[in-house]
C-alpha cells in the first residue's frame, strides 16, 4: 500500500502545512475575541427601523465610546464590539439608542474586563501544555512493555508530535480565517483544541496498539520493522476511516445546518479530527519507522 | 460420549444467561427512556388505563438542567477589594459576601442561582449566575446596591502619626489607609436587621441596628475597648456616624443617628435589611444572553445532529449488516442511558455540552467499529462465529480502553480550565466516553452473543462481507 514507502511525501506535505501555519501565526496572530482581550459585545435586534451606521456611531460617541466595530447580522440585527463599559454606561447607552431609534431588544450583552481576558489566555496555554504532557506520560506508560525495536517513550513523543501537528495546523487555519474573514477565537475554540488532543491521540493509539500487539508475537519480531508497521496500518486503516467518518458525518451536519453560535466551535473540531486522522495514519506510524531506521542506520 | 451432556447444559445455561442480560438491558432502556422522555410513557399508560381501567401512574418527571446559553440569563463576575482585611480573615469575608449576595439573589426570585467564590493568586472573585432572569439590569442594580457597612475604631495616636508620616513620604502601602480609624471585625455580615425609629424627644429619625449572636459579642468587645473613645460607622466607604462610646454595649444593638430625612433613613433601613456586604465589590465582567438566541441555535443544531445520526446509522447497517443493526440499537440505548444520567446527576446542558454528547456518540461508534473489524478478521482466518465474537471483543478492548482514557484525561483538564459553559462540555464528554465504553463492551457483546448461537449462525455473510460460507 505504500504508506510507509512514500513517507517522505507525507512528511513534506505536513512540513509544508506546518510551516505555512507558523507563518500565518507570525503574520496575523489569532483574532482573539473579547473572552481573551476584554471588551464589550452587544447584539441588538431592531424592532422599528434599522438605523444607519453613522447615526449609531453618534450615539456611541455621545456615551464616550469612540471606537465601535459594527457588524450586521441578519436583516434587523446588528452586533457591536467596543471597549469595556460599566453597567451604568451600558444602561444609558441602551436608553439613548431606544430614544433615538425606537423599540429594540438586546439579544446578547457581554462585557469583560481585560484582566480576566489575560487570565484566560494564561489558563488556556497551561491547559494545552498540561494535556500534552499528560498524554505523553500516558502513552509512554501504556506502551511500556514494548521496548524493541523502538523504546516506549518514543511512542509517546511521536504521538505528541502528531498532536502538535494537528493543533498547529488548525490554529494556523483559524489565523487565516481570522485575518481575512474576521472569525474570532474565543474560549470554545480552546475547548475544541483540547478535545482534538484527546480524540486525535485515540486514533494514533489504535495504530500503535496494533503494532504493539504484533511485536508481542515472535513471528513479527524477526521481520523488518517497517513491514510490521505497514501491515498494522493496512489492518487498522478501515477502522480509522470508519470511525472518523461517522463522527464527521454528524459534525458536518451540525456545521452546515445547525445554529450559528457554535458553528466555529464545530469547525475547529472538524478540522482537528480530519487532520488528526490523517496524522495518525500518515505521520505518526511512518515517524516510528523513520526514527527506528535512523537509530539503527549504523547497525546495517 | 458422556462429555456431550455437560457441554450441552453449559451451552444452554450460557444461552439463558445471555437472554436474561439482553432482557435486562431492554427493561433498563425502557425505564431510562421514560425518564428521558416521560410523555411516551404517560401516553402509553393513559391508553392502557382507558382500555383496561388500571390505575397505572404517570412517570416521575425530572426536567433537564439547561445552561445559561440555552435558557438565557446572565453570568457576572465581581472582584472583592480585600486590601483592608488581614489575610487570615479573607476567606471568612468572602464567605460573608457570598451569603449576603445569595440572600439578595434569592429575594429576586431566581430559580437555581449560582453564587461561587473564585480565588486566584492575586484576587478574590465572586461569580454569580442567574439563569432565566428577565430583567438583567434590575438584578445587577440590586446586587450593586448592596450596602457595604463596617464599624471602625480609633487608632492610637502613635499609629495615626506613623501612617500620616508614611503617607507624606509617598509610601505605597499606606496610600489607601485611613490614618484615624482602623478596621474591626464588625461588618454588615453580622447584621441581623435594621429598623427605622424616631427619637422620642426630637422626633428625628434614626436607624437602629441589631446584630446576630456573633456580632453581639464582637460589638461588646469593641465597645468595652473603646469606652470614652469614638467608634465610626462607615457605609459604602464613607463615615455616616461617629458616636462616642458611653459604656460597653452587650445587648447587640446600635444606633446610627445623623441628619437623615425620613426618606433617607427608610432607604438605608431597606438596604441594610436586604443584606449588607462586609467588603466592597466591583463588577468586572458581565455576559448576558437572551434566551431566544440560544433557543434557535439549539433547535437547529439538534435537528442537524439527528440527520447526521441517521446517516451514521444507515452507514453502519449498510457496511456491517447484522452487527451494524445491533450497533445502532446499542447506540440508541447508549443515548438513552447518557441522557438519563444527565437528568439524574444533574448535568447542566449547554450548546457546547450537546456537542460533547454528540462527539462521545461518535466515540461509542468507534468502540463498536473496533469490535466488528476484529471480528471480521477472526472470521476471515477461519474461526467459528462464536470464537470470532469472543476474540473480537477481547482483542479490541485494549484499543478501546487506551484510546478513551486519553480523551478522559483531556476532559478532566478541560473541566479544570473552563468557565461553566466549558465545564458542561467537559462533563458531558467525560460521562459520554465512560458510558460508551460500558455500552460497547456489555451491550453490543451481549447482542452479538445472543445471535451467535441462533439460526443466523449459518449465514456468516450477515456478519461480514466477502467471507465464504464455511461452517
Amino acid at each position: 500500500m505504500g504508506i510507509i514507502k512514500f513517507r517522505k511525501i507525507w512528511f513534506l506535505v505536513s512540513g509544508f502545512l506546518v510551516v505555512v501555519s507558523i507563518i500565518c501565526l507570525v503574520l496575523w496572530q489569532l483574532n482573539f475575541g473579547i473572552d481573551f482581550t476584554g471588551g464589550s459585545l452587544m447584539e441588538i435586534k431592531w424592532l422599528a427601523n434599522t438605523p444607519s451606521f453613522e447615526e449609531i456611531k453618534e450615539v456611541f460617541s455621545k456615551n464616550g465610546i469612540d471606537e465601535v466595530i459594527i457588524q450586521p447580522a441578519g436583516s434587523s440585527e446588528t452586533i457591536f464590539r467596543f471597549k469595556y463599559i460599566d453597567e451604568v454606561t451600558h444602561q444609558v447607552l441602551l436608553n439613548n439608542l431606544k430614544e433615538k431609534f425606537g423599540e429594540l431588544q438586546e439579544e446578547r450583552f457581554e462585557t469583560i474586563g481585560s484582566i480576566i481576558g489575560k487570565e484566560l489566555k494564561r489558563k488556556a496555554l497551561w491547559s494545552i501544555c498540561l494535556s500534552l504532557i499528560a498524554i505523553l506520560i500516558f502513552v509512554a506508560w501504556a506502551f511500556r512493555k514494548v521496548s524493541f525495536p523502538v523504546q516506549s517513550y518514543k511512542y509517546g513523543l511521536i504521538a505528541i508530535a502528531a498532536l502538535f501537528h494537528d493543533v498547529l495546523i488548525t490554529i494556523g487555519i483559524f489565523s487565516f480565517l481570522g485575518h481575512f474573514y474576521g472569525i474570532e477565537v474565543n474560549v470554545p475554540f480552546v475547548a475544541a483544541l483540547l478535545t482534538i488532543l484527546g480524540y486525535s491521540v485515540n486514533d494514533t493509539i489504535v495504530v500503535f496498539d496494533r503494532i504493539r500487539e504484533k511485536l508481542r508475537s515472535p513471528l513479527y519480531r524477526e521481520q523488518e520493522f517497517s513491514k510490521v508497521v505497514e501491515l498494522s496500518l493496512k489492518e487498522t486503516l478501515v477502522r480509522s476511516i470508519n470511525t472518523s467518518l461517522t463522527t464527521l458525518l454528524v459534525l458536518f451536519a451540525i456545521l452546515f445546518f445547525g445554529g450559528e453560535t457554535i458553528r466555529y466551535f464545530i469547525l475547529a473540531l472538524v478540522l482537528g479530527i480530519l487532520f488528526g486522522t490523517y496524522s495518525s495514519i500518515f505521520i505518526a506510524a511512518p515517524l516510528l519507522v523513520s526514527w527506528e531506521k535512523y537509530v539503527h542506520r549504523n547497525l546495517k | 460420549m458422556g462429555l456431550f451432556y455437560p457441554k450441552q447444559n453449559l451451552k444452554t445455561k450460557q444461552k439463558s444467561n445471555i437472554r436474561l442480560i439482553v432482557i435486562g438491558i431492554f427493561v433498563l432502556a425502557i425505564l431510562l427512556g421514560s425518564l428521558d422522555y416521560p410523555i411516551l410513557w404517560d401516553k402509553g399508560v393513559d391508553y392502557l388505563n382507558a382500555k383496561l381501567s388500571l390505575g397505572l401512574p404517570h412517570f416521575y418527571k425530572l426536567p433537564f438542567h439547561l445552561g445559561l446559553d440555552l435558557q438565557g440569563g446572565t453570568h457576572l463576575v465581581y472582584e472583592a477589594d480585600l486590601s483592608n482585611i488581614p489575610p487570615e480573615e479573607r476567606n471568612d469575608s468572602m464567605e460573608g459576601i457570598r451569603d449576603v449576595i445569595e440572600r439578595r439573589v434569592n429575594l429576586f426570585g431566581v430559580t437555581e442561582p449560582v453564587v461561587q467564590i473564585n480565588k486566584t493568586k492575586s484576587s478574590y472573585r465572586l461569580i454569580v449566575e442567574l439563569p432565566g432572569v428577565k430583567d438583567i439590569h434590575e438584578a445587577i442594580k440590586m446586587i450593586g446596591e448592596t450596602p457595604y457597612l463596617e464599624f471602625k475604631e480609633e487608632r492610637t495616636p502613635e499609629e495615626t502619626e506613623e501612617i500620616l508620616r508614611k503617607q507624606s513620604e509617598g509610601n505605597e502601602e499606606s496610600e489607601g489607609l485611613d490614618p484615624y480609624f482602623k478596621h474591626t471585625k464588625l461588618t454588615g455580615r453580622y447584621l441581623k436587621g435594621a429598623q427605622l425609629q424616631f427619637d422620642p424627644n426630637s422626633y428625628k429619625p434614626y436607624v437602629s441596628l441589631e446584630f446576630n449572636d456573633q456580632g453581639k459579642d464582637i460589638f461588646a468587645d469593641i465597645t468595652k475597648r473603646n469606652v470614652g473613645k469614638k467608634v465610626a460607622i462607615y457605609l459604602d466607604g464613607y463615615p455616616i456616624s461617629i458616636p462616642v462610646v458611653q459604656e460597653p454595649i452587650t445587648g447587640g444593638r446600635a444606633q446610627i443617628t445623623g441628619d437623615f430625612t425620613v426618606e433617607e433613613a427608610k432607604t438605608l433601613v431597606q438596604r441594610l435589611n436586604a443584606g449588607a456586604l462586609p467588603v466592597p465589590i466591583t463588577l468586572i465582567s458581565q455576559q448576558s444572553i437572551g434566551a431566544s438566541l440560544g433557543q434557535t441555535s439549539l433547535t437547529k443544531s439538534l435537528k442537524a445532529a439527528l440527520f447526521g445520526l441517521i446517516a451514521v446509522g444507515i452507514f453502519m447497517i449498510v457496511y456491517y449488516r447484522l452487527p451494524g443493526i445491533m450497533a445502532v440499537i446499542s447506540l440508541i440505548i447508549y443515548g438513552i442511558i447518557v441522557l438519563a444520567i444527565f437528568k439524574l446527576i444533574p448535568v447542566t446542558l449547554t450548546l457546547a455540552g450537546i456537542a460533547g454528547f454528540i462527539l462521545s456518540l461518535g466515540m461509542a461508534v468507534d468502540a463498536n467499529v473496533l469490535i466488528f473489524e476484529r471480528m471480521k478478521e477472526e472470521l476471515k482466518s477461519g474461526k467459528s462465529l462464536e470464537t470470532s465474537v469472543d476474540e473480537g471483543v477481547k482483542r479490541a478492548w485494549p484499543s478501546i480502553r487506551d484510546g478513551n482514557i486519553s480523551t478522559l484525561i483531556t476532559a478532566i483538564i478541560l473541566f479544570w480550565f473552563g468557565t461553566s459553559i466549558i465545564k458542561g462540555f467537559a462533563l458531558t464528554l467525560f460521562i459520554g466516553v465512560l458510558t460508551s465504553m460500558f455500552t460497547a463492551i456489555v451491550i453490543t457483546k451481549s447482542f452479538l452473543k445472543l445471535f451467535v448461537s441462533g439460526r443466523t449462525k449459518r449465514w456468516k455473510w450477515l456478519y461480514g462481507n466477502r467471507i465464504p460460507n464455511k461452517e
